[in-house]
């Protein structure tokens, strides 16, 4: 191995079963993340997709105090709250945000409770952070079946009402006049946006789990012009993410203060970050030329629209 | 009556305690081009959803090729109202198109060969093959248009309804898109049902119109309803329809004029001819 190589990868960094199953979790979420982003970023459901991420911490919290896995939590908690944002309304183009943000509120006051329980009865103040920030390093074996399961559950969901639900996406009104039956569409994908957040909770955090969902489709979204192509894209920066998140966290192991590691879930939401950045580097190049150089004629489509 | 493809029968709506259709009937035969015309809030969108099965009627029915709808009518495109897609959307003009094919089917589209070309060839039927690879979203709004149109038409409906297609579109744009559909209807026999505020673009194209003001409507032949008798009896007070250049311009009669007010129609800001 060479020089670089070897300063990159740490030692023993192959040979180490949490970075297996870490690298295994963050690509599998990832792809769930990327699918089910996609829509989010399109819908304009990033909102109920952070509101999730929040809800989590109060699933999360509340499963620490009765001690079942917190994923049991995320999971119950994330399709709660789904199930309150329809009941309130959240299909209604108005009732969106409000649905989300009533559900939301309430969430977070339970969550207030739960970690104030968690920390006086369990005498720790280490429960919080995982939940609400997690480690990838931290998921366990017994926990991989349920991981698997829920990510079949939501992939599955998704690839079914794939058509159904990208025309919605398009237009709710021209899916309706074809017959789609969009409100229920739109419920069975608040359902896979729930799971995919408790998902993401496990691996980064339940605080950072949009950061997974939003910032690789919206990357994504910028980089290519078809659904399909979007999503490959999305989940393929969401694995390069984690898996250069991973290596940069265990190397962070020598890192100050020595002997402790940096949490896993900075590094992959900061790489989440520059990616987003970086994908907005063409358009602007493109704009700057378009600004220098007078337009041809005829002017290109996109130059009318933006105009 | 059976051989129409669109039946409209004394359909009346009210919402909220509010009259927005009162006993509207006509009727359209196949492959006939016919304009939907009247103010912002004379009843057209309430008219053009509740023939697509998104709004119920308080009374009255609505057959499509002399059988009522059914939720999923391959027989009915539509092109929705005032209508600009979000520019960031990833998707192609061709995607977009490919989901007029088979969007309400699950599963995620299988590529063939043959659907390629039946997406290739309706792009070139609205002359959008040059911009199909482009962001659906970027387009202009005469582009959209022709992109929305061949979605709709790709199913191979026999009735198209396209609720104010022109209301976004300069002039030039708009007199396109309406020599596009006029062909269309004739080349494939599929009858075209147009919503505007604004006659006068329509008039080369129309075959019939169905003039609508307060939630009621007059149908029939151009020349037989946009006549001062047949308009002042629709509005409920005198109108004066006069003939310009061949542009028709609506004026409200001397001595009452509120119900005109806001009206596009009245204005003489027609098109040149």
């Amino acid at each position: 191995m060479s020089a670089t190589a070897a300063a990159v990868f740490a030692p023993g960094l192959f040979a180490s079963e949490a970075v297996h199953i870490a690298a295994g979790v963050g690509a599998l979420v990832a792809v769930v993340a990327g699918l089910v982003g996609v829509f989010t970023v399109t819908r304009g459901q990033s909102f109920a997709g952070e509101a999730f991420g929040d809800i989590g911490a109060t699933g999360g919290s509340g499963a620490f105090l009765v001690s079942v896995g917190p994923l049991w939590g995320f999971i119950a908690g994330n399709l709660l709250a789904a199930c309150a944002m329809e009941l309130i309304g959240i299909q209604r183009p108005r009732g969106r945000d409000l649905a989300t943000g009533i559900v939301l509120g309430a969430g977070i006051g339970l969550a207030a409770l739960f970690l104030y329980l968690d920390t006086t009865y369990h005498n720790t103040t280490g429960a919080a952070v995982t939940i609400l920030f997690g480690s990838v390093f931290a998921i366990t074996h017994s926990t991989l079946p349920l991981i698997a399961l829920l990510s079949a559950i939501v992939i599955v969901t998704v690839a079914v009402i794939y058509r159904p639900l990208l025309l919605s996406t398009v237009s709710a009104e021209m899916a309706a006049a074809r017959g789609v039956p969009v409100r229920l569409v739109g419920a069975l994908y608040l359902l896979a946006l729930a799971l995919a957040t408790a998902l993401a909770a496990i691996t980064i955090g339940t605080i950072l789990s949009t950061a997974l969902l939003i910032g690789p489709a919206a990357t994504a979204i910028r980089l290519t012009t078809r659904p399909l192509l979007a999503i490959v894209t999305a989940a393929a920066i969401g694995i390069a993410v984690m898996w250069a998140g991973i290596v940069l966290a265990y190397d962070s192991y020598e890192w100050p203060p020595a002997h402790h590691g940096w949490p896993v879930s900075f590094f992959v939401v900061t790489l989440v970050f520059v990616a987003y950045l970086l994908s907005g580097l063409p358009g602007l190049l493109e704009r700057r030329r378009a600004a220098i150089a007078p337009p041809r004629e005829p002017a290109p489509a996109a130059a009318r629209a933006e105009s | 009556m059976s051989q129409s493809i669109l039946d409209v029968q004394e359909v009346d709506v009210q919402l909220a305690g509010r009259k927005i259709l009162d006993g509207v009937s006509f009727s359209v035969a196949p492959g006939q081009f016919t304009g939907l015309i009247g103010s912002n809030g004379a009843g057209k969108t309430t008219l053009l959803r509740v023939i697509l099965g998104l709004q119920g009627a308080t009374a009255g029915r609505v057959l499509l090729a002399g059988h009522p709808r059914s939720r999923r009518n391959p027989l009915v495109g539509y092109v929705p109202q005032k209508f600009l897609l979000d520019p960031d959307l990833p998707m192609r003009a061709r995607d977009l198109v490919g989901l007029g094919l088979d969007a309400q089917r699950l599963g995620i589209p299988r590529p063939s060969r043959e659907r390629r070309v039946l997406i290739e060839q309706m792009l070139e039927q609205v002359d959008a093959a040059r911009f199909a690879d482009a962001r659906v979203g970027r387009l202009s709004g005469g582009e959209q248009q022709r992109v929305l149109i061949a979605h709709a038409l790709i199913s191979r409906p026999r009735l198209l309804l396209l609720d104010e297609p022109l209301a976004n579109l300069d002039l030039r744009s708009a007199s396109e898109v309406v020599t596009l559909l006029a062909r269309i209807t004739r080349e494939q026999e599929i009858a075209v049902l147009i919503s505007a505020h604004e006659i006068n673009p329509l008039l080369g194209a129309m075959d019939s119109v169905v003039y609508m003001a307060g939630g009621r409507a007059a149908s029939g032949a151009t020349d037989e309803v946009v006549r001062a008798d047949v308009l002042s009896e629709l509005y409920g007070h005198h109108v004066d329809v006069l003939d310009v250049h061949g542009r028709i311009l609506v004026i409200a009669g001397a001595g009452d004029t509120r119900d005109l007010a806001g009206h596009e129609g009245v204005f003489p800001h027609a098109p040149p001819s």
